[in-house]
């Protein structure tokens, strides 16, 4: 079976125009839901506390709700259904440090009455814990970034490197504007989730790089756009196909994975799509905006292979005087 | 079928991955096993900060404690002993007892003495002051270690995370009932203190507010039963539970739990003076700042033996003598963090994501199947030595399984197939430049190679970022795609190389490259 059967190159570059200006509206539309609607910090970089309530019934949320507000240490609490309408969580701005006294055992006192339910889950984190949480998770997107940038430089040559990395800031970037858009939960599986996105849609860019340098290499041509066409052409079944086989896994993470793991799936689906759209449409004109030079490429090859060339004799003709 | 080196390679790895997966796998008795993450078993998990502050001020309290031992066994007259956060101060009444308290004060370790004239001004340096903060973290990292290693729960950690601050997990919680118990016990301060009642303005107890009785060098504390019942005691304590060896719980004649505890030599000596010059007066016995009791000496006591009673259950008094005879907590602690996970939502994660794997595993397996034929068959192949590799490297490490990842698995079988779509594409392809089947097979696999390195050493080095500025379960999703990737390489590049290389002569005499790779005889020609 085969999906992709044209033998002729696609004309990508010759399009990337229009490319260019729905990933500049993206981006910028994602900036501006940052800016406006913001992130929905959960608790794990907000701080708070959580307490999920399992009912052995549906959750009589109303009740709970005017219980709980009698209470000061629910003042401002949220209550929201999470998953199945048996299932509840309270969401608190607050924490408390007192180790004596936990929200869990108050808010089962509180809750005496509503019904028959079970404690499952009670999350507190400190705002220290919080603050350090968020930095840490910044420097560790940086960071990684930072990584692949110098690795990729050093497998490629810098304008690969910075175009890949201006294509993860493009797709980190639109998976950001899409959760300030659903106002999803960021808590620490959001950025591990994040993480994965850099890496994967990483993947899919090498790859098409790795062939844009094969036919750089190969090309007696000098004109780095067709060469783009032709290795995107040539890649584009593969990049296709294994973003539909990570595209399969990721959907039924999200759907059957439990509500638990719902933003992180969440999150990847997104991630998942865009990569595979900014390894086509944006990494590689990119490439050829930044100035990369075929000629200049060669000649720089050459010149290593000369090199190469000469230290290997020089090798040679000291292997031949020692012996 | 011929052997070749990846293909003998390849069933070892496979005959590793089946032989130590097994244990977990079947949940054996014996051998190493991966063990599940709080999430997932359901547990507790705590990050807890010390006040270390208080730390200091309990210190200048107990220096001033020993000041008081020295000048009483020496019949040295003192005016106004007071200790406050982070001072004590006193006056001597005869000049003459200078040179012998210069002395005692030498050897307190990191004291800075102010004089003047007959005037006394105890602080601690700087040096000391952190150092009395420091040992405070390690002291209740070991005091909670111990708690917790005779409370009886499986596996507990207890261990420093970063300068500051103790992690304390505890997996074999199940109830609430117990967690709040497992708290208790952590947190409880369980500060001994034998402190002399103040005979001389008893009386006026009840009359008396807290800033008058500091005037005196007093302090009042309510009693632990019944709490409108007052005690007038003296400011500096007579022992603390530093001097404390032994707390064990016993019953008294009316069959209620006691607790006795024994004193160490020291501590004996102190005691044994102290009742010796006070008989006839109270000494209360208090515990975290209530009065358990106060009763009257009437005689000297050696020995070091002493007795508390109050009115506990035998599991409180079980728990309390626990924390006695582990040692007091030299600074408060307080939560920074805390995560616990009822045991049913764990099993329901495990559910839920076995679902997403299997799934997401079948979906994956069908359509290489489907697309590819005996190739998408032969990476499937790879794809199950993949996983049952990961389990089993998790296994031998002993690694811990989160719910994050339990999704990196999943995730995984996504990535590890990607290797097989390169390497197929690349070999189709060259079948259809009309390469012969060898040459399509190595040039496809060394063309790959390049490729899926460059790809995996990327996300392997954003998983190991992730593992250095993760937490807890996200450290699991890191290190389960580090080990995904790794073993992929095994796996999904060498493992069907090795088959296809010993496949090679039948998929040649078959002359049927469409079952094989799933191409199109037409575009062959």
């Amino acid at each position: 079976m085969e999906f992709f059967k044209q033998t002729k190159t696609i004309g990508f570059m010759g399009r990337s125009k229009i490319a260019m200006i729905i990933s500049v509206i993206l981006v910028l539309g994602s900036y501006g839901l940052l800016i406006t609607k913001g992130l929905n910090y959960g608790v794990d970089f907000a701080g708070g506390t959580i307490v999920q309530v399992q009912y052995t019934q549906d959750a009589p949320i109303d009740v709970m709700r005017k219980q709980l507000s009698s209470n000061a240490m629910f003042k401002g609490a949220s209550i929201t259904e999470f998953g199945s309408p048996d299932e509840v969580i309270i969401r608190l701005k607050t924490s408390s440090k007192d180790i004596s006294q936990d929200v869990g055992d108050v808010t089962r006192e509180a809750l005496q009455g509503t019904g028959e339910f079970k404690i499952r889950r009670v999350d507190i984190v400190g705002p220290k814990v919080g603050n350090e949480l968020r930095e840490k998770g910044v420097m560790s997107l940086l960071l990684a970034m930072l990584g692949i940038l110098i690795y990729v430089a050093f497998r490629f040559e810098w304008r690969f490197a910075v175009a890949s990395i201006i294509a993860l800031v493009h797709d980190v970037s639109i998976a950001l504007g899409a959760l300030a858009l659903t106002q999803i939960d960021v808590n620490l599986d959001v950025l591990a989730a994040l993480l994965t996105i850099l890496g994967y849609s990483l993947n899919d860019t090498i790859i098409v790089f790795d062939r844009i340098r094969e036919g750089i290499t190969d090309t007696k041509s000098s004109n780095l756009s067709d060469v783009i066409d032709e290795s995107v052409t040539k890649t584009l079944s593969r990049t296709t196909l294994t973003s539909l086989t990570t595209f399969f896994v990721v959907l039924t993470l999200f759907m059957f994975g439990g509500e638990i793991i719902h933003s992180f799936g969440f999150t990847l689906l997104v991630g998942v799509v865009v990569g595979t759209y900014s390894s086509i449409f944006v990494a590689s004109p990119i490439l050829m905006w930044l100035g990369f030079d075929i000629k200049n490429f060669h000649g720089k090859l050459a010149e290593k292979a000369k090199r190469e060339a000469e230290k290997e004799k020089m090798r040679a003709q000291f292997e031949q005087g020692t012996i | 079928m011929k052997l070749n080196f990846r293909l003998v390679i390849f069933i070892l790895a496979i005959g590793f991955g089946v032989f130590f997966s097994m244990p977990s796998l079947l949940n054996t008795e014996k051998g190493a096993k991966i063990t599940l993450g709080l999430d997932l078993q359901g547990g507790l998990h705590m990050l807890l900060g010390v006040k270390t502050e208080e730390a200091v001020g309990s210190r200048m309290k107990s220096i001033a404690a020993s000041v008081k031992h020295f000048t009483d066994h020496n019949d040295i007259l003192l005016d106004t002993l007071s200790a406050s956060e982070d001072e004590v101060k006193f006056a001597i009444l005869d000049p003459d007892d200078a040179p012998a308290i210069d002395t005692m004060l030498k050897e307190i370790e990191g004291a800075v003495v102010n004089y003047s004239g007959e005037n006394y001004a105890l602080t601690l340096s700087a040096e000391s002051i952190e150092k009395t903060k420091k040992e405070a973290i390690s002291q209740a990292i070991e005091t909670i270690r111990n708690r917790l290693d005779q409370f009886g729960l499986a596996e507990p950690t207890v261990a420093r995370q970063g300068s500051d601050k103790i992690l304390v997990e505890l997996p074999g919680i199940k109830t609430q009932e117990e967690e709040q118990r497992a708290r208790e016990l952590i947190s409880r301060a369980a500060k001994l203190e034998l402190i002399a009642v103040d005979e001389d303005r008893a009386m006026r107890v009840y009359n008396m507010t807290d800033a008058q009785a500091a005037q005196y060098g007093d302090i009042i504390l309510e009693e632990n039963e019944r709490p409108e019942v007052k005690y007038l005691l003296k400011e500096i304590p007579i022992l603390d539970g530093g001097l404390l060896t032994n707390a064990t719980v016993a019953f008294d004649q009316n069959n209620r739990p006691v607790i006795n505890f024994a004193l160490n030599s020291e501590g004996a000596q102190i005691f044994g003076d102290f009742t010796g010059k006070n008989v006839g007066k109270r000494m209360a016995i208090v515990l975290d700042g209530k009065v358990y009791s106060a009763p009257v000496i009437n005689e000297r006591i050696g020995g070091g033996h002493v007795q508390v009673s109050g009115n506990y259950t035998v599991n409180e008094a079980n728990d309390l003598a626990i924390a006695l005879g582990s040692g007091a907590l030299l600074a408060p602690i307080y939560i920074m963090e805390k995560r616990s996970v009822g045991p049913s939502l764990g099993a329901e994660s495990i559910r839920n994501s076995m679902v997403a794997l299997i799934g997401g595993f079948a979906l994956v397996f069908i359509f290489m199947m489907v697309y590819y034929k005996m190739a998408g068959v032969i990476a499937n192949i790879a794809l199950v030595a993949n996983l049952f590799l990961i389990l089993a490297v998790m296994s031998l490490f002993g690694a811990t399984l989160t719910l994050p990842g339990m999704a990196g698995i999943v995730l995984t079988v996504g990535m590890a197939v990607d290797a097989n779509v390169i390497i197929s594409e690349r070999i189709r392809e060259l079948l259809y430049e009309g390469k012969s089947l060898h040459k399509a097979i190595e040039e496809g696999y060394a063309n790959a190679m390049r490729a899926i390195l460059d790809a995996n050493i990327t996300t392997l080095i954003a998983a190991v970022v992730l593992y250095a500025y993760g937490t807890g379960a996200i450290k699991g999703f890191a290190i389960t795609i580090s080990i995904g990737i790794l073993a992929s390489m095994l796996t999904a590049i060498l493992g069907t190389h090795g088959i296809y290389n010993s496949l090679e002569s039948k998929i040649n005499k078959s002359k049927n490259p469409a079952f094989w790779f799933g191409i199109s005889k037409k575009r062959l020609g």
